[in-house]
């Protein structure tokens, strides 16, 4: 008698491969985006924005425009900071003396990077607000220009904002033994400077805002592509002072997002505050120019590494040093600094070393602000220790992985506190790196790889271990540091009349299968089939308060809220079948939406019964009981700052030493993201993380000259990765269940992201071994960089 | 400044249709804005991403690099129209089993392009899928699965 674990039934839910139903809408055409809804009387809105980095507006002349076909509202960013609620700043009490300038949503008096929003121009049509715009004269003074970060924290720079002393945001040191003392012990001490470009998450669906406002009720609806809706609600009600309870965010299907769409935006405010102003609706839908130079960018860093290394192999300290060139403001509500802080605290984090010190330094560039995309940090921290790693093993004579297995903590050794500070545990990284090295048959490679050499033919294997921050708490930084950012999740569980079950979300799904796990883990958690389960989300007027989907933490947090909702669903259901059966509860069970006796499977009361009762014939039960069938769970992480989780990735390329071009032969990554839900769709954001970090490691860099210009600021110029340049990956798992909660999921959505880029500069750089004492040690990765390395320019 | 406008006819997804509109306007826009068929997406709008892609006389092209004006009298089919058709059910399904799109947003392109490779009957590689398609960008799912649900309806199809 009691309770089975749903994860333990026979054909559980958990665990089990089924296909989205939001993919079968999708496929057949009938996916619906914001763009895909135009309410009557919908207006356009259009941007001006500023041609240079840094310029003094001296005058703007709108008359022209106004007077435009169609033209119903032009309004410049002073004309915008009267009627919203005063700038916002993008800081974190948690990030000691960080320094930010006020932001408006469009420029006022000065214009602080290529494509601020200028003047917005609202139209009866799209093409007609873009004609008007054309017809805003901005007379500009130029400003002196700050675009390279090495130079911005040079003394006699010019400072981009004055009132803030320097360029400087942040500095930031942590530690742990004594570094110093270790170098000089060490057997062999190695020194390197890596250079990581700037990039950016280019999503297929661009930024869009379709905003409502009803006068009468005074209730603001938007529809906007969006991770987080909750939390963009907060920030519209906020800027534009509609009480939040007035503003409905609702996020329909999201054509991509990647960390994009859990910020703010000026030209969202912007379109939003006319549709107040004209109480018509207005949409904005970012053109793929403007996406380029107003989507969040990231990345940007310098990074001087240094490790000491015993001639057997052991590391015994590891120090870094990175500067970040973030854009021209830090970005709200979740600031431009978080990047660098993500790689202070994840660098060598596989590993064992005792001595560890880590600094960050950030600055202030005239450039688009950067911000969190996915697998914040982690792509640099990683690249920077699996190369150092690797020349270690050079150094040492030992192969990548022996001295992996040298170093990293031993899986019986949690929960253990890491270098950085960091509590890690229920980690795998040495199931993972043996399970990795089994399944690229790495001894025939080699092999291959010696073979094909005496041929000319140069091929180079690569690993890379990781640690992944996933499912922040909300002790660690957003709650903490003052933002209206939740950590918590919740989830409403409730049985309809017809016995049908009802899953509303705080998070959200952009097409990882967010809701159909959900759908999975509450069928389980009852007892039903998915196919009476549907998942809401998405929606703030119809869902439980929530974080939305960041940082890996849908099915980690919000997972655990549908599982004990659910587990709460299930207990009423057996409470009132207890009552109708004169039965103890604790006797019953419910299998394939039946009630049944604890160990049959015969059906004593269907859930469709359990529902009409409970809603229609409450006379059947005693007065003291009221069916509630509606119950919410929230759940957030308690004593840890993340959910960590670990894995390793191997590859295998092909460099083609005249050219410098690479073919990326084979990728593989065995990973432990705990309790899996879905195989299929825990190995699809696998998959397509790990092509979202090879895009920056090879291709992906927004490249600015030295007036702060965006230089290729179009899909044809900003090469991302196609079908043809990307490899099969084959993806394994080690499932060690989070003891942090019931359910043991961990997230899975961007250790793909974050290891692929250190995975591919090991492999280049050991396909070039042979022919040069030169490393790659910059990304993107392009022909010439291996050719620089090959010493061939 | 007046709107210069255009009377357009065409047959778009097996039915005529009359519209007059801005000479300016792109074929994409027209599907979606003037007659609803949403499945069409914009992404880039210069020829790059392939998620306007639309089928025009039996080629597929770029919806957003062609006119609505330059499809005058021709047989425009989009996603809804090879969906009610049934010709690429098998595709569809195959794409939902693997799941071989996440956003969804790049998927009406895609189909679009694996329908014309798919329609050559041959025996095709992976690094000829890979090269097919490389004129459709998705950002979700690293193409694996892409690769795996067009293979394996080319074997059936082979096969069949």
């Amino acid at each position: 008698m009691g309770f089975i674990h749903p994860y333990d039934r026979p054909n559980s839910y958990i665990g089990r491969t089924l296909p989205r139903s939001r993919a079968m809408r999708a496929v057949a055409g009938r996916g619906r985006y914001t763009d895909d809804i135009t309410p009557p009387r919908t207006l356009h809105a259009a941007f001006v924005r500023s041609p240079y980095a840094h310029a003094k507006i001296l005058n703007i002349d709108t008359a022209a425009a106004k007077a435009a076909p169609g033209v119903k509202l032009v309004m410049t960013g002073a004309e915008l900071a009267e009627i919203c609620t005063g700038p916002w700043v993008g800081t974190l009490k948690v990030f000691d003396n960080m320094k930010a300038e006020p932001q408006y949503p469009m420029a006022v008096d000065r214009a602080c990077w290529h494509g601020e929003p200028v003047v917005m121009v609202v139209a009866e049509t799209r093409a007609q607000a873009e004609d008007a715009g054309e017809m805003v004269m901005v007379e500009y003074e130029e400003l002196p220009v700050v675009i390279r970060k090495e130079k911005a924290i040079e003394p006699g720079s010019p400072v981009i904002h004055p009132n803030l002393g320097d360029n400087i945001a942040w500095e930031k040191v942590i530690g742990t033994g004594d570094v110093e003392k270790a170098f000089a012990e060490a057997d062999h001490v190695l020194e390197e400077t890596f250079e990581f470009g700037r990039h950016t998450a280019v999503s297929l669906e661009p930024r869009i805002v379709l905003s409502e406002y009803d006068p009468g009720t005074e209730k603001l609806t938007i529809h906007t592509s969006s991770q987080c809706p909750h939390m963009i609600e907060t920030v519209f009600a906020r800027t534009l002072g509609v009480p939040e309870h007035k503003v409905r965010i609702v996020a329909p299907d999201v054509g991509g997002s990647f960390g994009l769409k859990i910020h703010t935006f000026g030209d969202e405010i912007a379109a939003t505050a006319a549709a107040i102003k004209l109480a018509r609706p207005v949409k904005f839908v970012a053109d793929r120019l403007e996406s380029f130079v107003s989507d969040i960018h990231a990345r940007e860093n310098r990074v001087k590494a240094k490790i000491g290394i015993m001639n057997d192999g052991t590391l015994v300290a590891a120090e870094i040093d990175d500067l970040s060139g973030v854009g021209a403001y830090s970005q709200y509500p979740r600031t431009s600094v978080f990047e660098a802080n993500q790689i202070l605290h994840i660098s060598f984090g596989p590993y064992k070393h005792p001595n560890y010190r880590a600094k960050a330094t950030v600055v202030y560039l005239n450039a688009v602000p950067t911000s969190q995309y996915r697998a914040v940090g982690h792509p640099i921290g990683i690249s920077v220790a699996e190369y150092m790693m690797d020349w270690a093993a050079d150094v040492t004579g030992l192969d990548p992985f022996d001295i992996r297995r040298k170093n990293v903590m031993e899986d019986d050794s949690y929960p253990r506190i890491i270098g950085s500070g960091l509590p890690m545990k229920d980690l795998s990284h040495q199931a993972c790196l043996e399970k990795l090295r089994t399944l690229m048959n790495y001894d025939d490679l080699r092999a291959e790889q010696a073979e094909l050499r005496k041929k000319g033919i140069y091929r180079g294997i690569g690993v890379a271990g990781f640690i992944k921050g996933t499912a922040p708490s909300p002790v660690g930084y957003y709650g903490a540091g003052g933002a209206r950012i939740a950590a918590q999740d919740a989830t409403t569980v409730k049985l309809e009349p017809s016995g049908g079950v009802i899953v509303s979300l705080g998070v959200t799904d952009q097409g990882q299968g967010v809701d159909t796990v959900m759908e999975q883990i509450a069928a389980a958690a009852i007892g039903c089939s998915t196919d009476m389960v549907r998942a809401i989300s998405g929606d703030t007027d119809a869902t439980p308060y929530g974080g939305g989907t960041y940082a890996s933490r849908a099915t980690a947090i919000g997972g655990e809220a549908t599982y004990q909702a659910a587990l709460d669903l299930r207990r009423e259901i057996l409470h009132m079948a207890g009552i109708l059966l004169q039965k103890d509860a604790e006797e019953l069970d419910i299998v394939d939406g039946n009630v049944v006796d604890f160990g049959s499977s015969e059906a004593r009361i269907p859930l469709s019964e359990i529902g009409r009762i409970g809603h229609f014939q409450l006379g059947e039960l005693p007065n003291d009981y009221q069916p509630v069938l509606s119950h919410t769970r929230r759940y957030r992480l308690q004593d840890s700052p993340y959910i960590y989780t670990n894995g390793i990735h191997g590859a295998y390329v092909e460099v083609d030493v005249d050219t410098g071009w690479i073919k990326h032969l084979k990728h593989w990554v065995v990973e432990d993201c705990g309790r899996i839900i879905n195989p299929q769709l825990a190995d699809e954001q696998i998959r397509g993380g790990c092509v979202q970090g090879l895009g920056g490691a090879l291709y992906e860099h927004c490249i600015y000259d030295d007036a702060g210009q965006l230089q290729n600021g179009t899909m044809a110029d900003y090469v991302t990765p196609m079908a043809f340049e990307m490899p099969d990956i084959e993806v394994g798992h080690v499932e060690t269940p989070t003891s942090e909660s019931e359910l043991g999921a961990k997230g899975a959505g961007e250790s793909g992201t974050g290891a692929a880029p250190g995975v591919m500069m090991n492999a280049v750089n050991d396909a070039i071994k042979p022919l040069t004492s030169g490393r790659v040690k910059e990304q993107p990765i392009t022909p010439e960089v291996v050719l620089k390395a090959l010493g061939k320019i | 400044m007046s709107e210069e406008m255009v009377t357009v006819n065409m047959t778009v997804n097996g039915e005529n249709v009359t519209k007059t509109i801005p000479v300016r306007m792109h074929l994409v826009d027209f599907v979606r804005t003037e007659l609803g068929f949403t499945g069409s997406h914009l992404g880039c709008e210069h020829g790059v991403c392939g998620a306007c892609s639309v089928r025009v006389d039996g080629d597929v092209v770029r919806g957003c690099l062609i006119l609505a004006a330059q499809a005058e009298g021709a047989e425009v089919v989009t996603i809804e129209g090879l969906t009610d058709t049934g010709e690429i059910s098998d595709l569809q399904d195959k794409f939902v089993e693997r799941n071989a799109l996440q956003c969804g947003f790049c998927t009406p392109g895609m189909l679009m392009t694996a329908a014309e490779l798919l329609a050559q009957k041959s025996d095709m590689s992976r690094e000829d899928i890979r090269e097919f398609m490389s004129g459709n960008y998705c950002r979700c799912t690293g193409y694996h699965a892409i690769v795996d649900a067009i293979e394996s309806v080319n074997n059936t199809r082979l096969k069949g």
